[in-house]
């Protein structure tokens, strides 16, 4: 509760809540109500201004309204963001216990395979897998989290070797505690902080990977609305139409910019060294 | 009878002998005191007798309790015996202590290991065990944090922690060092209390000659990770010894006594 007090005590954690649930509220509405149907090609009013007709953002060539696939598409946006988070918080916490309170030959292969595999663009892998198994939001979803995953991994390496090393894990040993305790009690609470912070910076990261492998045409169906499809679909128009493109470009933008200041004010809350003293 | 038996115990990190062929006993109910200067592998040799030494050290020689050899025996083996029959109590009071676990969690933690007790009695016995070690309003203290707690208070809890399942040996590292001068007494004091009561055997680490008399009888002298004396209190006050241990106590007495023409003399 302190941190959430804290957050509301900083212009870049009010920006970043504001924004995370701004996303949740679109979607959450898109899903029961959108102005009009996000689908639904109208070419009677196509390329229509913003406010014309009742569009308030316009309409694209097939006459799309631009607004209503904007908050469908949050829909996407929001999905891949919390899945990605919670596939890299899986993968990233076993690598990194599988790095750590392992014999040491384990050990020293699974920091080898971090390192091997962070030199490995995330998009990359995106790609490789939608070549396989098609492109999908899943796949990128699975690709997200997984390539995130990794960096999740050697950052919580660090947190957990330097909690692994304090008396009072030496002390939990001394009673007699499994290993398996030591992570349940010891070592998972005390990196939560950091893996809270880290979480929230991969959701950015997610979204952001979710547009470009979307536009790249390796994401999400181009029959589903989503953010990086409407910048897909709208770019070939962008001289004459800048403003559709400008639309899911700013909301791409808005919605990263929050989450990860949402993350460093997460940092800054959670930090004690940088928490003021109350 | 030997409840603790420590046979030609060597222990090598990264090369170094940091450990050399240490070898004593001790007896049940006994009360030794071990005593040597920074990095003289005091602290290796208790970490080595209940095996939690870093992994990149080797370690050779004997370690029995109760005639059962330690060294060797698999870490799950090991962790039963670990805060049931051999505890430890460790030097920083301020970070033995996990900062997001209530008090009364963590007395009860070697309860719930070893004694298979139920989160509500593992809770009475807690409240139990800090009244016990004097801690204040125990009801309170439990369900507090440790950053809420003194130094003296946490070691306090650390002393109960340890001897919660009654161990038959424990292992004291330094446990007073970091605690100022009028706290140090009152745990010496509880801890010799509590060791008697619960007729366990004390194994007590310093570098301080001054704390060591009011709790051992016993003592063993350590030097660049050998054993170089066994002697004991009385010994010591009749001025028989060996020359690395006149020179501790010499040490000691500058910095108790300073003259003003001592080099040595602590200030």
């Amino acid at each position: 509760m302190t941190v959430l007090r804290a957050l509301w005590h900083k212009p870049t954690g009010i920006f970043g809540m504001v924004v995370l649930l701004g996303l949740v509220l679109a979607s959450v509405v898109s899903w029961m109500w959108t102005p009009f149907d996000p689908t639904a090609t109208d070419p009677d009013h196509a390329w229509l201004l913003p406010f014309a007709n009742g569009h308030l953002l316009g309409t694209d060539r097939l006459g799309h309204d631009q607004f209503s696939q904007l908050l469908a598409g949050s829909r996407e946006t929001l999905l891949t963001a919390i899945l990605a988070m919670l596939i890299a918080g899986v993968v990233g916490i076993l690598l990194a216990l599988a790095a750590t309170v392992t014999p040491r030959w384990i050990g020293a292969t699974v920091v080898q395979l971090i390192d091997i595999l962070i030199a490995f663009p995330v998009l990359l892998l995106a790609m490789i897998l939608a070549a396989v198994y098609g492109g999908s939001t899943t796949t990128a979803v699975v690709a997200i989290g997984i390539g995130f995953g990794v960096n999740v991994a050697r950052v919580a390496r660090g947190e957990i070797n330097a909690v692994r090393g304090t008396d009072y894990v030496l002390a939990a040993q001394a009673c007699g505690a499994s290993t398996g305790r030591i992570v349940r009690r010891h070592l998972l609470p005390n990196i939560a902080p950091t893996l809270i912070v880290q979480l929230s910076l991969t959701m950015a990261l997610a979204v952001l990977a979710e547009a470009a492998l979307t536009y790249l045409g390796y994401g999400t169906s181009p029959n589903t609305p989503s953010w990086g499809g409407m910048l897909a679909e709208q770019q070939a128009y962008l001289a004459a139409r800048p403003l559709l493109v400008i639309w899911p470009g700013l909301a791409v933008v808005v919605t990263v910019l929050g989450l990860n200041l949402l993350g460093d004010a997460l940092r800054e809350a959670t930090d004690p060294r940088l928490r003021d003293v109350s | 009878m030997t409840l603790l038996e420590i046979t030609d115990l060597t222990v090598r990190i990264g090369g170094k002998t940091v450990v050399d062929g240490v070898s004593f006993a001790l007896e049940a109910g006994e009360r030794l005191g071990m005593i040597g200067e920074s990095g003289s592998g005091k602290s290796l040799t208790a970490l080595a007798a209940i095996g939690l030494l870093p992994e990149e050290a080797t370690v050779t020689g004997s370690v029995r309790l109760h005639g059962r050899e330690l060294l060797g025996l698999p870490d799950r083996a090991l962790a039963k015996i670990r805060g049931e029959q051999l505890a430890m109590v460790f030097q920083e009071p301020m970070t033995a202590l996990n900062p997001l676990m209530r008090i009364g969690k963590q007395l009860a933690e070697p309860l719930r290991l070893h004694r298979g007790l139920s989160r509500g009695a593992a809770r009475a016995r807690a409240i139990e065990l800090a009244d016990k070690v004097g801690l204040p309003d125990p009801d309170r203290i439990v369900r507090g944090f440790p950053h809420q707690l003194s130094g003296g208070q946490r070691q306090r809890v650390g002393i109960a922690i340890a001897l919660a399942c009654e161990p038959a040996v424990l292992i004291a590292d330094e446990p007073t060092t970091a605690l100022d001068v009028t706290v140090q007494a009152e745990i010496l004091a509880l801890l010799r209390d509590l060791v008697d009561e619960q007729g366990a055997s004390l194994l007590f680490i310093t570098h301080d000659l001054a704390v060591l008399s009011s709790v051992v009888s016993g003592l063993v002298v350590l030097a660049d990770g050998k054993l170089v004396e066994r002697t004991d209190i009385a010994a010591l006050a009749h001025g028989r010894h060996d020359p690395h241990t006149a020179e501790l106590l010499r040490a000691a007495r500058a910095a108790a006594f300073p003259t003003p023409g001592d080099p040595d003399a602590g200030s």
